[in-house]
């Protein structure tokens, strides 16, 4: 944890039943709103990282999206070191709080050279005062990813992957930040490259102290990188504990099918263990089920559960359950 | 050689391309017997999927097999008409691929893209393809199998859409079943409705199948032999047991290193140096040495030789040649 950080809010990010609908349409002047988040709480620790796991069309993205005020939140609110983050103070705050895509081949602009990518921070928030400062800086980040001065005047699509994806992070370290969002920023990597790309995730948050919030889909990497793991299910979060808990001790019915799903690299423990496999498909979240939105797919839903929606209750240790019968 | 239901041989496939010749697969040999699950693991361009679409002739038009053969039941399918290539591919070997939304039609219903395929290899016409049709979603675990048949692929999910595949692709009651990257577009409880699934049908029709996937986690949870590929050649092959708990080679010990263990948790993953090869500048010798850490003169200047390690499966790396030698002087 770098000495900056070390400041009085004990919490980095803190989110307060957040919400997130996106108007959909269904006729001339009619919509319906799809509920992609729906009331998340949770909160980040400064150093700390937070995985977020959960199937695709689950909201995970859009949490981290909302977290920069790329979206507007419907309700609900975030807080960055305990201020507030809304139009009027995002683009200050914009500087603290950057993001990694998921796609290295898309977010890069094809006909920008890397030093123009990796500058653009700077220029947008003004932190060089002169050119000479400039290059320095651009330089500088590109060592820290591990990429040679060389690469500066060249365009994306000269370069693999696992780079680019050292690009795209050299552009989310330029203005220094707090805190990173890295939307599935390992996913679209070769197995190889993604640990070379993991390793260095984890040694920039030892050197530069910034919290993380990790949206993965792979629970082997997640758990591998995060101090806690929060699960989330149709725009809820269900469980959310310490990563190593969370994993060898799950209490939610859908974190334990989740897991049990998880192929796992070991041709024995793969035919001794037992596998639950969830029935069906996940609800469409613009007609989600009454009450928990897990209920359709669990084996111990009761009619509580279709009535109310569970809400997050503490289980000791910090470890945060949604779940009625459990 | 009678009990191989398939075996490739030294099959060597290439793409004419503006910058030169891509040699995608270089010598890749293999042998499937009936009722397995062989899976053949690697990174992208490891020419994982080129060995699977050579085997069903299904290459792009700039593509060829250059040298080799692959001989199923005895006859060599390199040499087969493209009338017999047709009558070979679904009645005797067929294909599911990764995105189950391109791989289907959006224009025609399910029912006219399964009812195709069942008429056009077997003797079933009309009603009688329709019936076996439903029959075949009911088998894949499809609900409502005759609604279903009405509905355009746009309105299934894309586990559902995979189910749709896979029925497609087993309803001509195929002896192989090639599965290109099945689970990799799907989420992880999906993926695991779709594994179970296959390995079901697999114990009741018996056919042979050939898993293609980058992910060491699903080879590890179907496969009972294993094929690990880099840039276009076989490293290591053996069962499941040989390639996880005694890798040989430098490359699948380093692919073994560099995925998160929870024995190892906490501790620092040990990733591969280097970026993958370029097929286009491929090295004279090992494909794999200009990453390898502990490559030695020869493996720059010649191809390793595949040789078979004590606990029966084939290795092709300099190191055990080595290590070989100096445990035969002792």
């Amino acid at each position: 944890m770098s000495k900056d950080a070390l400041n009085k809010n004990e919490y980095l990010i803190e989110v307060k039943d957040l919400k997130q609908y996106f108007p959909i349409k269904t006729g001339f002047m009619k919509s319906v709103p799809l509920k992609a988040v729906d009331g998340v709480s949770f909160s980040i620790k400064p150093g700390e990282t937070l995985g977020l796991v959960g199937e695709s069309g689950c909201g995970k993205t859009t949490v981290g999206r909302t977290l920069l005020h790329l979206y507007n939140p419907t309700s609900g609110e975030i807080l960055f070191d305990g201020k507030p983050v809304n139009k009027n103070t995002i683009h200050e705050m914009r500087k603290e709080m950057q993001m990694v895509f998921q796609d290295p081949y898309s977010s890069l602009n094809p006909r920008m050279t890397v030093e123009d990518i990796i500058g653009e921070p700077l220029d947008v928030h003004k932190l060089y005062s002169g050119k000479e400062e400039r290059r320095e800086k651009i330089l500088e980040l590109m060592k820290t990813v591990g990429l040679n001065a060389e690469h500066a005047t060249r365009y994306a699509h000269e370069f693999s992957g696992g780079q680019r994806q050292r690009i795209g992070i050299a552009r989310a370290l330029a203005t220094n930040p707090r805190f990173i969002v890295c939307d599935e920023a390992v996913s679209a990597l070769d197995v190889s490259i993604q640990a070379q790309v993991i390793n260095m995730f984890e040694e920039l948050q030892e050197k530069l102290g910034m919290a993380y919030l990790f949206i993965a889909h792979d629970l082997l990497v997640v758990r591998h990188i995060s101090d806690r793991i929060a699960v989330m299910y149709l725009g809820r979060i269900v469980e959310i504990a310490d990563a190593d808990e969370l994993c060898d001790a799950p209490v939610h019915p859908y974190t334990q099918s989740l897991l049990s799903a998880v192929p796992y690299p070991d041709p024995k423990m793969a035919k001794e263990r037992e596998r639950i496999v969830l029935e069906g498909d996940v609800p469409s979240p613009m007609n989600m089920p009454s009450g928990c939105a897990f209920r359709t797919r669990c084996k111990y839903a009761t009619e509580k559960c279709a009535a109310e929606c569970p809400p997050l209750t503490d289980r000791g240790n910090g470890h945060q359950v949604a779940c009625w019968n459990k | 050689m009678s009990e191989n239901i398939l075996s490739v041989q030294n099959l060597h496939t290439s793409f004419k391309t503006g910058k030169g010749d891509v040699h995608a697969v270089n010598g890749v040999s293999f042998n499937l017997s009936p009722g397995k699950i062989l899976g053949i693991v690697g990174e992208s361009g490891s020419g994982k999927s080129v060995t699977a679409y050579s085997i069903m002739g299904i290459l792009e038009s700039n593509g060829c097999i250059t040298d080799g053969k692959i001989l199923y039941k005895g006859q060599d399918i390199t040499k087969f008409t493209e009338k017999q290539m047709r009558e070979f591919r679904g009645k005797c070997c067929s294909i599911i691929f990764q995105d189950p939304m391109t791989s289907l039609n959006p224009v025609f219903t399910i029912g006219a893209q399964l009812t195709e395929a069942i008429e056009l290899h077997t003797s079933r016409k009309g009603k009688e393809a329709e019936e076996r049709a439903v029959e075949m979603l009911t088998l894949v675990g499809v609900n409502e199998p005759e609604k279903r048949l009405k509905q355009y692929p746009f309105e299934l999910s894309g586990g559902m859409r995979q189910r749709v595949m896979i029925a497609m692709a087993l309803s001509c009651e195929p002896d192989i079943l090639i599965a290109d990257e099945p689970t990799t577009a799907l989420d992880v409880t999906i993926q695991a409705q779709i594994l179970e699934l296959m390995q079901e049908l697999q114990k009741k029709l018996g056919m042979a199948i050939i898993m293609v996937t980058h992910d060491l986690g699903v080879i590890a949870d179907m496969c009972d032999e294993i094929i690990v590929m880099y840039g276009g050649s076989v490293c290591e092959r053996g069962t499941a047991e040989d390639i996880f708990y005694r890798p040989a080679h430098e490359y699948t010990k380093g692919l073994l290193r560099s995925i998160p263990n929870v024995d190892r948790m906490g501790q620092k993953l040990v990733p591969i140096p280097g970026t993958p090869i370029n097929l286009l500048n491929m090295p004279k010798g090992c494909a794999f040495c200009p990453r390898c850490e502990n490559a030695m003169k020869i493996c720059l200047e010649e191809k390793p030789v595949e040789m078979q390690m004590p606990d029966g499966h084939f290795v092709s790396c300099w190191m055990n040649v080595k290590k070989a030698m100096e445990e035969g002087k002792a």
